[in-house]
């Protein structure tokens, strides 16, 4: 069965990279003792999916995996209610579970069905005007052409359609920029947003605020039921405490 | 005291895997600075991803923290990109731990386990604001300390360090830090005068080099010798408790526990093997309880038992046997995959198939053996007594249990070594491959070739090491013999990397000027082979006056001073010079941890003595005697002796 999670990567710990993210949560789960389900072969690992790669630097409220326990569908309300919990105690500071939920057979993978991301950007008080005014520029320019290199060849391609809101707010200490940015065919990232209009902007600390799926016009959090989720996100404890799992399971929880 | 965390924020956006100067690894201490608590800046001068794993510091850096007069923190070598920009901004060395300067500490102490980082250790004193030069430091200033294996022979940098540690730390640092504390008010030199009559530490600056080149003492109550420090039982030191788990990759991200320190194999290059008797085995429920709490608190799936020869300890095979777990499953329960168990050191006369078959149970990892040189004859010049029987009987293991590829490392440059020795080492690797193709149709073989360096208080000191010319070409031999085989790799280590080492491994005070000189120049990280910088040393040694020849190329007499003579680490000068003798006329000697007691001194000098758990050899092996020494009986001294036995009991 297999549970997703949302998760948060703040603080120093954004200077660990994807691959060092990864090897944490294989130990996490581990230390957690969670009933994870292995690959098989030469070299057995935790069968973790991980989403969008968050570059090193880069903090986040809103990181999802989806991990394989091997437990039977009565049970797994059980185990994605303690997970929050467990696994934020495995993990080191800066990480933490902020949900869990059971998630359908069969339903999309993060990489497949997320369709774009919210990013907020530090800037700095004394850019604020620039902010403004570059904010304004990409906002009423009619394409956004973005060179990027790939595999030792440049490309071109109009990523106009790709950013979405944008908005500047006041935050405690300078402002932040808000922004939306699509992930097909091929994510913008929030480096390459910043140069989409020359001079760039220049932004301090960036935060991944939302992951969404888009269909049908609708957006949803990759925890939602439409996402595949098997309750409503935020849920799964009330399944797990109205005797919807055994009591047994109730006890793990409580472990 | 103000943590420069902020300073270095922005700069850590600008640099190569930052993730190694934020700390938070699982297991760090949150260090409690207070008036009257001596604070210590532990270092490892390389890189944290080299440096991280070293469990000297880690042990070090539990003791102290659980003192109530103590705090330690780490510190690693920055990697360049970061030190450009720190240097920039004026920022000093740093503590990984809370990012307080160097300078908020008492002392700043480096682990030295290779000659190779001794440019860095200058360049991180430079970086955390003090006088790279001892005599130009004043009262205030850190202290500097240094211990590891280097520590035997400290004097290429006995200029720039105030104090080194010989032996095992786990007793010694505490004295240390007692005396730091109690002598604060008596200044810089009333605290080095205190700490130079400890035992097992010594101060440079309390002897004097005479003109024969004796290093004697110049302030009262200095002992002439200083004595390493010994542990008496490992038992009694279960660390690391909580071993550090990093955030990033580095090497040896693995639980590592100590199975037992010294080893008594008495292999004559090997200078860990002299400087760590005698051997001392952990209880074996003590290593059962630490692989388990370890593996449970750090979330790792490999643990590596360590020692200089793991294969020897007590009960080896049953005890990889339960860490792997039961037969049908792994340890952890259903469908959870078995725990892998490492064995860095092996030696091939104490690995057995069911040794083999137990480690193959979880994810096989590399397979590592050291016959060292090519020929028996060889072999027992350096007193490693394996056969080749030995070796294809280790190998059939290996390949008989699915391993498809087995790593075999060896030594060129060693003493009354031939080009036939050389050549030996084709010949055992072909037939490694012939044995493992009995087993495996791709099996091969990788043979690692290390030129040798004579090491202090090792029976070798004397001998003059190869020159680069002659490594070279013994290496080109090696290979050309080996073009045509496939299934045979060839590596070999760099042998201007290993005259540099040389230099150093045997240098004296007057070295000091070169290695500062190569620091001046801008030569750090000189292990590191992009970094490694030949052309430095050899300007530098010529600058100051200095001949390679003199340093590291001709052999030395028996009756000269050597720079090391005035530290001791057990063992009886005239036991190594008659071990040298001996290794000479190709005569080896038995491991007295099985056998009769030759008193080399570390024992009996000490009041200490072997602690085993088992009377025989755990796994037999013959080594070299021909028998199987797991046979109970008289013991089969079959090897030729050349000089009487001292002390036989």
């Amino acid at each position: 069965m297999r549970v997703r999670l949302r998760w948060s990567k703040q603080g120093k710990i954004r200077f660990c990279g994807h691959r060092d993210a990864a090897r944490i949560w294989e130990r996490a789960v581990r230390r957690a003792e969670l009933p994870v389900a292995y690959s098989q072969g030469f070299s057995p690992r935790p069968r973790i999916s991980f989403g969008l790669a968050l570059a090193t630097g880069q903090e986040s409220v809103a990181e999802y995996l989806d991990v394989d326990l091997r437990v039977s569908p009565e049970e797994i309300f059980g185990w994605a209610a303690c997970m929050p919990e467990r696994l934020s105690g495995a993990l080191p500071d800066g990480m933490a579970v902020t949900d869990a939920c059971p998630l359908r057979p069969g339903a999309a993978s993060l990489q497949e069905a997320v369709t774009s991301c919210i990013w907020e950007f530090a800037v700095a008080e004394a850019e604020a005007a620039f902010a403004a005014e570059w904010v304004e520029r990409v906002r009423s320019a009619e394409s956004l052409p973005l060179q990027r290199e790939r595999k030792g060849r440049t490309t071109t391609s109009d990523v106009r359609t790709a950013v979405g809101d944008l908005h500047i707010l006041d935050a405690s200490v300078g402002s932040v920029l808000v922004a939306e940015l699509g992930t097909k065919p091929r994510a913008v990232r929030p480096a390459e947003f910043l140069r989409l209009i020359a001079p760039p902007l220049a932004a301090g600390r960036v935060r991944r605020l939302h992951q969404l799926i888009t269909r049908d016009g609708e957006r949803y959090e990759p925890l939602a039921p439409e996402a595949g989720a098997l309750a409503p996100a935020g849920d799964a404890l009330a399944a797990a405490s109205t005797g919807a799992v055994p009591a047994a399971q109730q006890e793990v929880c409580a472990r | 005291m103000r943590s420069l965390w902020l300073d270095l924020e922005p700069l850590l956006d600008q640099v190569q895997r930052p993730a190694r100067y934020i700390g938070g690894e699982e297991g760090a201490r949150p260090a409690a600075h207070g008036p009257g608590k001596v604070a210590w800046l532990l270092c490892y001068p390389d890189s944290y991803e080299v440096g991280l794993p070293n469990q000297g510091l880690q042990i070090l850096y539990e003791i102290l923290n659980e003192r109530h007069d103590a705090v330690a923190e780490r510190a690693y070598a920055p990697w360049g990109d970061l030190e450009a920009l720190m240097r920039q901004q004026d920022l000093p060395l740093f503590s990984v731990d809370t990012h307080l300067g160097a300078g908020e500490f008492d002392i700043l102490a480096f682990n030295l386990s290779s000659e190779l980082v001794y440019t860095n250790v200058l360049n991180l004193i430079d970086l955390a604001g003090v006088a790279v030069r001892a005599a130009d430091r004043t009262d205030g200033d850190l202290l500097i300390g240094a211990g590891g294996h280097c520590a035997f022979n400290p004097e290429p940098l006995a200029d720039f360090v105030d104090f080194f540690v010989l032996g095992d730390g786990e007793e010694v640092v505490g004295e240390i830090n007692e005396t730091v504390a109690d002598r604060r008010a008596a200044g810089r030199h009333g605290i080095l005068e205190a700490l130079a009559r400890l035992e097992g530490v010594y101060v440079p600056a309390a002897f004097e080099v005479t003109r024969r080149g004796e290093v004697t003492p110049r302030w009262p109550g200095v002992p002439d010798t200083v004595e390493k420090r010994t542990i008496a039982s490992l038992g009694d030191w279960p660390y690391p408790k909580r071993q550090l788990v990093p955030l990033t990759e580095v090497v040896h991200d693995r639980l590592n526990v100590e199975v037992f320190r010294g080893c008594t194999r008495g292999c004559r290059f090997c200078q860990a093997g002299m400087i760590t008797r005698p051997v001392r085995e952990r209880p074996a429920d003590q290593v059962r309880t630490m692989i388990d709490e370890g593996l449970r608190r750090t979330g790792y799936d490999e643990v590596a038992l360590t020692s200089l020869s793991t294969a020897d300890f007590s009960g080896i095979e049953d005890l990889v046997a339960e860490v792997v777990g039961p037969a049908d499953d792994g340890a952890g329960g259903a469908g959870c995959p078995a725990v892998t168990v490492s064995l860095p050191s092996l030696r091939v006369d104490a690995f057995t198939v069911g040794l083999a078959a137990e480690l193959q149970r979880a994810r096989r990892t590399g397979l590592t053996f050291a016959p060292e040189a090519g020929s028996w004859r060889l072999r027992q010049v350096i007193n490693k007594l394996i056969s080749t029987e030995d070796l294809e009987a280790a190998v059939e293991g290996a390949f008989s249990q699915g391993w498809r590829r087995v790593k075999l490392y060896f030594l060129v440059g060693l003493p009354t070594e031939t080009d036939e020795d050389v050549l030996g080492i084709a010949t055992l690797a072909r037939r490694c491959v012939e044995v493992g193709r009995r087993h495996v149709r791709g099996a091969s073989v990788t043979v690692s070739v290390g030129g040798f360096v004579p090491k202090p208080q090792t029976p070798f000191q004397w001998f003059g090491q190869n020159t680069t010319e002659e490594l070279r070409r013994k290496i080109a031999l090696l290979a050309d013999d080996l073009r045509a085989d496939r299934s045979v790799k060839l590596k070999w280590h760099d042998p201007e990397a290993t005259l540099v080492e040389g230099l150093a491994s045997r240098g004296d005070r007057r070295l000091g000027a070169v290695i500062e000189d190569v620091w001046r120049s801008g030569g750090t990280f000189q292990e590191w082979s992009e970094h490694f910088d030949y052309r430095l040393w050899l300007d530098a040694m010529e600058r100051h006056g200095l001949s390679i020849e003199d340093y590291a190329y001709r052999h030395r007499s028996g009756t000269e001073a050597l720079p090391w003579d005035h530290l001791s680490a057990g063992l009886h000068k005239d036991f190594l010079w008659q071990d040298w003798q001996d290794a000479l006329a190709g005569s080896g000697l038995e491991d007295c941890r099985w056998t009769p007691c030759y008193d080399c001194g570390a024992c009996t000098g000490y009041g200490i003595e072997h602690v085993v758990a088992s009377a025989l050899p755990p796994a037999g092996g013959s080594q070299g005697t021909g028998q199987n020494l797991l046979q109970p009986g008289p013991v089969p001294v079959q090897l030729r002796k050349t000089r009487p036995l001292a002390g036989v009991s």
